[in-house]
């Protein structure tokens, strides 16, 4: 069975609504966080999809999906810090709890 | 420059205000005491050389054709408004002014003198402040000499304002006194009220004639030119013509400060004042200014009839008014006060009226004109009468002190009986009283006489109307001296008996009484004319005869009621109790201003300006502030701290955006 | 560089040069010893400077030095917009500057026991000053704003840190109504810039220039004329934009009440004058009712407020109300005198303000209170601060021989020359307020200064220490040196108008 460009999509965005999904509902902050990357590795899949789809013999897309990806165990490390740096003070992760950042 | 040494009669004052004032504490009291006097002496010696020189030297530009001239001694620019509006600070001689020069000079040197001892202790207390005391009277002589030797209008302004001052700072010397207080406060607003007039009339006349200078104002026939000049360009204003309006309003400010009806009714406060100073200021000095300022543009007023008629009213008015009134008064210095201020009225209504005979041209056939020499014999009189006014006002004041001091108190009930205890000053009192009354040969006689011929001369009722007020006055003189010095012998007087005071005291009581004897004979006529040629008076037989009745008149009938303890006047205040009481409280003007300044003013006016400002003004800028921070706080809430709130507004607001961008994309 | 052989520069460069000495010194210790000696160099240099400035420029007049502005020099800024550092000072603004420096010098010894943090008081103060200064030497629209905006933004700290009583209110008031005028005052300037030259020539800032072609169309002047008049007219508290004064006056800190009426609100005078009148005079002469009226009100309206005030620096504030509305007031009469009277009046005002504020901070500073019903006899116990507010009230009434009288005189005297019936009016009641004036200055003094002593733990206070002393007695000595020597000040000033008044009558042909 030939792999139409559709099959890898459909699943990206069904990860990403997942992922925008349990973001908007997710209360523990941890949640939150995972929901996060199910996002970025939605968009990491279509942007190796159109890469091939599109411009294939380009590395364009792949070089950014790696990318994203260094930049994500990035930004995972400093919000697990700052989750932790949150829970320290509070002693929660719930998100509700946490909403001194306003006015 | 001839009479250059004049400079010195207004500086050496001056410089005792700023040489006491500055030390202060730092000099001695009596040291303060003795140096204030012996400069006033000195710059007294050199006032009387001036008017000496001024009246009967010769060789120094003052007598030109047997016409008396200004002397300019002394004008530098002071302030310049324009090229023509120019302030100028001067000295200018002419006979009225170095007439006043003698005045100011003797009576100021009399009162540092007298108060030598009577500023030494103040209710057994030494005195505090007495250099203070000593530094206001130099600041009081400077402006007081500097307003008469002015030679323009503004500068006469300038030191009415500063009088105004000086005398604020003398009434309200004893400052821990509310009373005092208050009265100071008093008389320097009501004459401020005043001033504001006199402002704006010399606004008006500047204007309109273009300068300020008495030299082109009012010198030879200047006057005739100016009032032209001014009527021409200035046109009327409700059918008066501009340069009557603003001789009125020029009036208006010397009424404030000569105590006019209505503007009178600083001046019986103005006695918390220590008494030295109230025969300094508010007898001899200060409240004449208002008629020497009338005095001086005289060749103006006499021009313009509708002026004169208003002064004539407002002193003939007052003369009564306040004659009546110091008929009850039973606070000796209050009924000196009034007394004050009939005089001056008898001044202001003299020089009123005396521009009948000469504006108006009355025929020369007239025969009283004829006689006393015509044109200009109120004038004569007037300044006569503020000569010898202002000896014998001040010697009674003095002698007022005395007994203050002695009996302490003001009241004539603490009194009564003098005489045996305090033999010189009765006799002084006594002198000034005959002066007053009118009776020959003493200094009011004659100059009293020569107002009642020019009234006589304005017509019949002045002449009767200002003979009547005459005898008000010997009679209510003789009331106050009888129930001071006579009444009753058995009056006790606290704890030691009241004597005659020290020489520093009593010395001036003596030298005032003599010249109260002999003033009479200055040969006025010659000297203060308001066209400076001398004028030929004699004596009128049938009105110094009249007026001279009319006050023996008077005199017995104070001797009937008030020579020994009878009732005779309770039932007199019985009978007429409403019109005594009201006289008695000085027929409610105090109350009138009263009303007008509390409530009226203050809370009419202030105060709602006041909380309009509070709350409508800045209410305004306040509720600007409010729907700021209320708007703020309508889209406050959007940030609630909330992050999924964010990110689902986002998501929304991304998916509206994406909608809206196919939506066009598609149509 | 040329520039720095004009001293007019050195009138910023000191008070700079003080604020970076300041930012040596610390709180601590005997470090307030040091403030205290940087603040007081730096104030003397000014006043030097100041003197020095007056001889100069009297010199070079005598001289017949006929120049409409001394001491020109131009430094190219930002080129694309053709800003400069434009330099010059005429009569007016020396005399500005002048003031400026007394009341800076009679100032530093006023906060002498500043507390807390002396040295970030001192920066700020010479900070404001800086602008102050900036602004009177510049003739550079832009720099002119630049050096307004600095001399306002200090104001907000100084009240919001140092003040007391409801401070942070009158801070953020005062602060956001001076702007709102600063944001008119904005929209004009650029508005004048981009009209400031006929077609064709390149746009300037330079007021002397803009002045000269006399280029701004009339229907844009109609708009321009309000928006600066009125943004300066913030500043010079006029009706009704008036009530930052009393709240901000009441809640400064003695030195920065001094400075504030002393010179800051104689900005708003003098930038009425320089730019709104002098810039459109065509919209001046049309306009001028509007103005003439509201300043008219301002004085009588402030000085009945006054009466009724029962908080010292309230009534004083008032006093300012209607006594800066006199400036506003005697510059739209258009003439030499009464221009000239307006002058006179921001310098006397100035002093006398200071003077007033300076006495009510030292008296506050000892009883604690500000209320005239909880004060009195106060002259028996402090003499000398008693015999100063007696002296600053009589120059504030109009007593000859100091320098209320003669400004005053000179304002009714010019505005008395206009023959039309709606100025006379108003200048009838322009003179109505010397009445006023007495009554609220003779109530204050009778019941704080006079009558018996309200309260008896007043009895231990003590009188004014030397540098409280030092502080007065410059300001009375300037008082009384304009009320004595008036033509002095009046030659300085007169000359500079001749140029306005004759574009004036012009514009209303």
């Amino acid at each position: 069975m030939e792999l139409n460009v559709l099959m890898y999509l459909v699943p990206a965005i069904v990860m990403f609504g997942c992922g925008v999904y349990g973001f908007l509902t997710r209360k523990n902050m941890i949640a939150i966080m995972i929901s996060l990357e199910l996002m970025l590795n939605a968009v990491d899949i279509n942007f190796v999809v159109f890469n091939r789809y599109l411009f294939p013999g380009q590395m364009e897309g792949m070089m950014f999906t790696l990318f994203a990806i260094a930049i994500a165990a990035a930004e995972t490390a400093l919000a697990l810090a700052i989750i932790i740096n949150v829970y320290r003070a509070v002693r929660n992760v719930d998100i509700s709890e946490i909403s001194k950042l306003k006015f | 420059m001839p009479f250059s040494y004049s400079i010195a009669v207004v500086a050496l004052p001056l410089l005792m205000f700023l040489v006491l004032g500055l030390l202060d504490d730092r000099l001695g009291r009596r040291t303060a005491g003795v140096i204030g006097t012996v400069a006033m002496l000195v710059t007294t010696v050199l006032a009387y050389g001036v008017a000496l020189t001024y009246f009967f030297g010769t060789g120094q530009g003052q007598i030109v054709d047997g016409i008396r001239q200004t002397v300019t001694v002394w004008n530098p620019a002071w302030l310049t408004f324009t090229e023509d509006l120019v302030v100028r600070m001067g000295i200018a001689l002419d006979p009225i002014a170095a007439m006043m020069l003698v005045v100011i000079t003797t009576v100021s040197l009399m009162v540092h003198l007298y108060s030598l001892g009577y500023m030494s202790n103040h209710e057994g207390e030494p005195e505090k402040g007495y250099q203070r005391y000593y530094a206001f009277l130099g600041l009081f002589t400077f402006s007081m000499l500097g307003l008469v030797v002015a030679t323009n209008i503004f500068q006469v302004f300038i030191f009415f304002e500063m009088v105004g001052v000086s005398s604020y700072l003398l009434i309200g010397f004893y400052y821990t006194s509310p009373a005092a207080v208050h009265a100071s406060k008093k008389a320097f607003i009501v004459t401020r009220l005043a001033d504001l007039f006199f402002l704006l009339g010399i606004l008006i006349l500047s204007f309109y004639t273009g300068t300020f200078d008495f030299e082109s104002l009012v010198g030879t026939g200047g006057a005739a030119a100016r009032v032209a000049q001014g009527s021409a360009h200035g046109g009327t204003f409700m059918g008066i013509s501009i340069m009557a309006w603003a001789l009125t309003f020029i009036f208006i400010g010397g009424a404030g400060k000569s105590a006019m009806y209505p503007l009178h009714i600083w001046l019986p406060d103005a006695m918390e004042g220590p008494t030295p100073v109230s025969a300094l200021i508010h007898a001899a000095t200060m409240v004449v200014a208002g008629v020497y300022l009338v005095a001086k543009l005289f060749p103006l007023y006499v021009l313009e009839q509708g002026a004169m008629d208003v002064i004539a009213v407002v002193g003939a008015f007052t003369a009564f008014y306040a004659a009546a009134i110091a008929c009850t008064q039973s606070d000796i210095k209050r009924a000196l006060a009034f007394s004050t201020i009939s005089q001056i009225a008898f001044m202001m209504t003299s020089l009123a009226v005396s521009s009948s005979d000469v504006a108006l041209a009355v025929s020369p056939s007239d025969a009283l004109i004829e006689i006393h020499g015509g044109r200009g014999l109120g004038y004569m009189a007037s300044m006569f009468h503020l000569f010898t006014h202002a000896m014998f006002k001040a010697l009674l004041f003095l002698c007022a002190g005395a007994i203050i001091h002695a009996v302490g108190s003001n009241e004539n009930s603490a009194m009564h009986g003098l005489h045996k205890h305090m033999p010189i000053t009765s006799i002084a009192f006594l002198i000034g009283c005959l002066a007053i009354a009118g009776i020959p040969p003493f200094a009011g006689f004659w100059s009293k006489d020569e107002i009642l011929v020019a009234c006589y001369a304005k017509g019949l009722g002045w002449g009767l109307w200002m003979t009547m007020v005459a005898g008000l006055t010997a009679f209510y003189m003789f009331r106050l001296y009888l129930l001071i010095f006579f009444w009753s012998d058995h009056k006790q007087h606290g704890h030691h008996a009241p004597a005659d005071a020290h020489w520093t005291m009593t010395v001036p009581l003596i030298i005032l009484a003599a010249i109260s004897v002999v003033a009479g004979f200055v040969p006025a006529h010659d000297m203060v004319t308001w066209d400076g040629k001398p004028l030929h008076t004699q004596l009128d037989w049938t009105v110094a005869g009249s007026s001279v009745l009319v006050a023996c008149l008077g005199i017995g009938l104070a001797w009937r009621l008030y020579y020994k303890e009878n009732d005779a006047p309770e039932r007199m205040k019985a009978a007429a109790s409403g019109l005594w009481t009201a006289a008695y409280h000085r027929f409610y003007m105090d109350e009138l201003y009263q009303f007008i300044t509390h409530k009226v003013i203050f809370q009419c006016v202030s105060k709602p300006i006041a909380w309009f400002d509070r709350k409508v003004i800045d209410g305004t800028m306040n509720l600007m502030g409010t729907v700021t921070q209320y708007c703020a706080a309508m889209v406050r809430p959007l940030q609630s701290g909330k992050v999924q709130a964010y990110v689902l507004t986002y998501l929304i607001g991304a998916l509206v955006l994406a909608a809206a961008l196919i939506a066009c994309v598609l149509i | 560089m040329t520039i720095f052989n004009n001293i007019l520069i050195y009138f910023v460069i000191i008070p700079l040069l003080t604020l970076g000495g300041l930012a040596l010194c610390t709180n601590a210790g005997r470090g307030i010893r040091a403030i205290r000696a940087v603040a007081v160099t730096g104030a003397t240099a000014l006043v030097a400077l100041a003197a020095y400035l007056v001889y100069y420029f009297v010199t070079e007049r005598a001289a017949g030095v006929q120049d409409a502005m001394l001491l020109r020099s131009d430094v190219m800024w930002y080129e694309p917009f053709n800003i400069k550092l434009a330099l010059g000072v005429d009569g007016v603004s020396v005399v500005m500057i002048a003031l400026s420096a007394i009341i800076v010098f009679a100032g530093v010894f006023a906060s002498w026991k500043m507390n807390p943090l002396p040295k970030q008081f001192f920066l700020w103060f010479f900070l404001l000053s800086t602008g102050v200064f900036g602004f009177f030497i510049s003739i550079d629209l832009f720099t002119m704003f630049m050096f307004y905006e600095v001399a306002l933004i200090p104001m907000y700290l100084l009240i919001g840190v140092w003040g007391s009583g409801n401070k942070t209110y009158s801070a953020m008031k005062l602060t956001l109504m001076l702007m709102g005028g600063s944001a008119l005052l904005m929209l004009g300037i650029i508005g004048i810039y981009f009209h400031s030259a006929p077609e064709g020539s390149p746009l300037t800032m330079n007021i002397l220039e803009i002045a000269e072609a006399n280029a701004i169309p009339h229907s844009w002047q109609m708009y321009l004329f309000p928006l600066t008049f009125v943004g300066f007219g913030v500043l010079g508290a006029m009706f009704p934009f008036h009530t930052w004064s009393p709240d901000g006056h009441a809640s400064a800190p003695t030195a920065v009440s001094m400075l504030h009426a002393g010179v800051l609100m104689k900005l708003g005078g003098y930038g009425c004058f320089r730019i709104a009148i002098c810039l459109m005079p065509f919209a001046a002469n049309e306009l001028a009712w509007i103005f003439l009226l509201l300043t008219g009100i301002s004085v009588v309206y402030g000085a009945f407020s006054a009466c009724v005030q029962t908080d010292l620096k309230y009534i004083n504030a008032y006093s300012s109300v209607s006594h800066c509305g006199m400036v506003l007031f005697a510059i739209l009469m258009f003439n030499t005198t009464a221009m000239t009277g307006a002058v006179l009046q921001m310098l006397s005002h100035g002093l006398m303000t200071a003077l007033f504020f300076a006495l009510i901070g030292m008296i506050y500073g000892r009883t604690h209170t500000r209320d005239i019903q909880k004060m009195g006899g106060l002259m028996q116990i402090m003499p000398y601060l008693g015999v100063g507010y007696v002296i600053a009230g009589m120059a504030s009434l109009g007593l000859p021989g100091l320098s209320g009288f003669v400004a005053e005189m000179t304002i009714f005297v010019g505005s008395f020359m206009h023959e039309d019936t709606f100025r006379r009016v108003l200048t009838i009641a322009g003179t109505s307020s010397i009445v006023i004036t007495a009554v609220y200055i003779l109530r204050v003094v009778g019941k704080l200064l006079f009558g018996p002593v309200v309260d008896e733990h007043h009895r231990q206070l003590t009188d004014a220490t030397w540098e409280e002393k030092l502080s007065t007695a410059t300001l009375i000595v300037c008082v009384a040196a304009i009320g004595c020597f008036p033509n002095f000040f009046v030659d300085i000033i007169s000359g500079s108008f001749e140029p306005v008044v004759k574009a004036l009558s012009a514009a209303a042909m």
